[in-house]
């Protein structure tokens, strides 16, 4: 019974990873998320930066965590997605898991630069500094080295196949340390600093701020959503632009091409191992 | 075991009579400890405060630096692909490798330490605390490291990528190892902190080498 449930799972993942058929459902879909991204986070940014009432603490200034906010959960939650978009790819080898951890990687880079800067911003007239060694800022900064780091391997090699795997790799060696990372920092963060950071934790947040930072986390979702699909498409056509360019047809799905130049010329030489 | 043994003897013997490796690296260790004094005055209070942060920033650096030659020169060579295809599963022998790296970089910076303390201006009830701290904390830096040097191998530029990759992963060792000594010198005890970084080191001890050995498989498919 659960056998059969795993291998329909494992029959439905191999149908939507088919390469062309994501081509044919992504190029469907985008249009649509693209507006829905759009539709959201426009009526978030009036709601959050025109409608909601300031804090009564803050003030104005409030508005940038409607920004901040959703950026920082956007850049754990895409860190994750990238670990486990590798995990899914260095265990069934599909090049789709692959592809979606790499156009993953820089969105999420993205994000947490939002994060960190917005958060500056917020800190300038808050705290009095654009940086403090707050903890939390500080595992944030390591995560967008965690990011630098994956993009930089992903991209440092001549054999692409090899940049993604090692990049794969790494993803799953940052997701285990992450944590540790975290825990340290604010380890060493209690011990440097005396608790004199004023946040958010009041009894709760207002509803009145609490609505519009929920749009806008779905909006920064949607937005995710969107800006990966066109970055997968943009991907997958490069590497038929590029076999092209090599064969002059089109490189089958399983195509790994090795260091020496023969080899991949002729690339059905090699037997498909799945 | 004899293996094994055999593939540490090796490494150790090659990193010491190969134009003087070891020297190098307590070298370069040195000399980034006796950059600070240069770059923040040399006010004794404020050198002995920061001291024990400096000696370990510079034992991270040391161990970046030494990381390339971990795995990089027996892939050129081809001795990488005859190691893993000996009878010794690959996890051994990367354990081996990092057991000698260690051997020839972090214990020799930990046995230099109290003279840099002294340099430094550290306290002298501190120096037992800084060297068990490095003693514990150096083999997580090699170990930690490894993963990074078998992720690059082969790839373009190894050696920036190599400090970009291992550094954010050497934040915890560096976090507990300096805080031994700040806890000791704050009279509040050091070893909460030394636990932690005996932990660190105890939990990179089995699974850095299934990581290190996964890159290589990958490096060397």
């Amino acid at each position: 019974m659960r056998q059969s449930t795993v291998e329909k799972g494992a029959a439905m993942l191999t149908r939507f990873a088919n390469p062309a058929r994501f081509m044919r459902l992504s190029g469907a879909t985008l249009p649509w998320l693209g507006g829905a991204a759009a539709g959201v986070l426009a009526l978030g940014l009036v709601w959050s930066l025109a409608i909601a009432p300031p804090d009564y603490q803050q003030g104005e200034t409030v508005r940038i965590m409607f920004i901040h906010v959703p950026a920082a959960w956007m850049a754990l939650s895409v860190y994750l997605f990238v670990a486990v978009a590798s995990a899914v790819a260095l265990v069934s080898r599909h090049p789709l898991a692959e592809i979606a951890a790499q156009a993953a990687a820089p969105v999420g880079a993205a994000f947490t630069l939002v994060c960190l800067a917005t958060g500056s911003l917020w800190g300038r007239p808050m705290w009095g500094a654009w940086w403090v060694w707050d903890a939390r800022l500080t595992s944030v900064l390591v995560l967008l080295f965690l990011y630098v780091g994956y993009i930089a391997l992903v991209n440092a090699f001549d054999d692409r196949s090899r940049g993604a795997r090692a990049g794969s790799l790494l993803a799953l060696v940052g997701i285990v340390n992450l944590p540790i990372i975290k825990f340290s920092v604010d380890w060493w963060n209690t011990l440097h600093q005396p608790a004199s950071v004023v946040r958010l934790s009041g009894p709760s947040i207002a509803l009145s701020l609490l609505m519009p930072l929920l749009v806008m986390a779905v909006g920064f979702g949607l937005l995710f959503g969107w800006l990966l699909l066109l970055r997968m498409r943009t991907l997958l056509n490069e590497r038929k632009a590029e076999a092209l360019r090599l064969h002059g047809q089109p490189a089958p799905p399983r195509h790994r091409p090795t260091g020496e130049r023969g080899d991949a010329a002729m690339p059905a030489a090699r037997p498909v191992l799945r | 075991m004899a293996g094994w043994l055999g593939l540490f003897r090796r490494d150790i013997r090659l990193s010491l009579r190969q134009g003087g490796e070891v020297g190098l690296v307590v070298g370069f260790f040195v000399l980034v400890v006796l950059l600070f004094p240069f770059g923040v005055g040399p006010e004794p209070e404020l050198l002995g405060r920061i001291g024990a942060g400096i000696v370990w920033v510079a034992a991270l650096l040391a161990a970046v630096l030494s990381l390339d030659r971990l795995f990089a020169s027996d892939h050129a060579d081809g001795g990488l692909d005859l190691i893993a295809l000996s009878a010794m599963p690959l996890e051994l022998a990367v354990f081996a490798k990092v057991a000698a790296h260690w051997v020839t970089t972090g214990l020799p910076v930990t046995l230099i330490s109290p003279l840099l303390a002294a340099f430094v201006g550290l306290d002298p009830a501190a120096i037992p605390v800084l060297m068990l701290g490095l003693l514990l904390g150096t083999p997580a830096l090699s170990l930690l490291g490894a993963i990074a040097a078998a992720l690059t191998l082969g790839a373009r530029r190894p050696g920036v990528l190599v400090s970009l990759l291992a550094l954010p992963l050497y934040l915890p060792p560096l976090i507990f190892g300096a805080g031994a000594v700040e806890a000791m010198l704050a009279a509040e005890g050091a070893r909460a902190h030394l636990m932690l970084l005996g932990a660190v080191t105890l939990a990179a001890l089995p699974l850095a080498p299934l990581a290190t050995a996964a890159a290589l498989r990958q490096a060397l498919d």
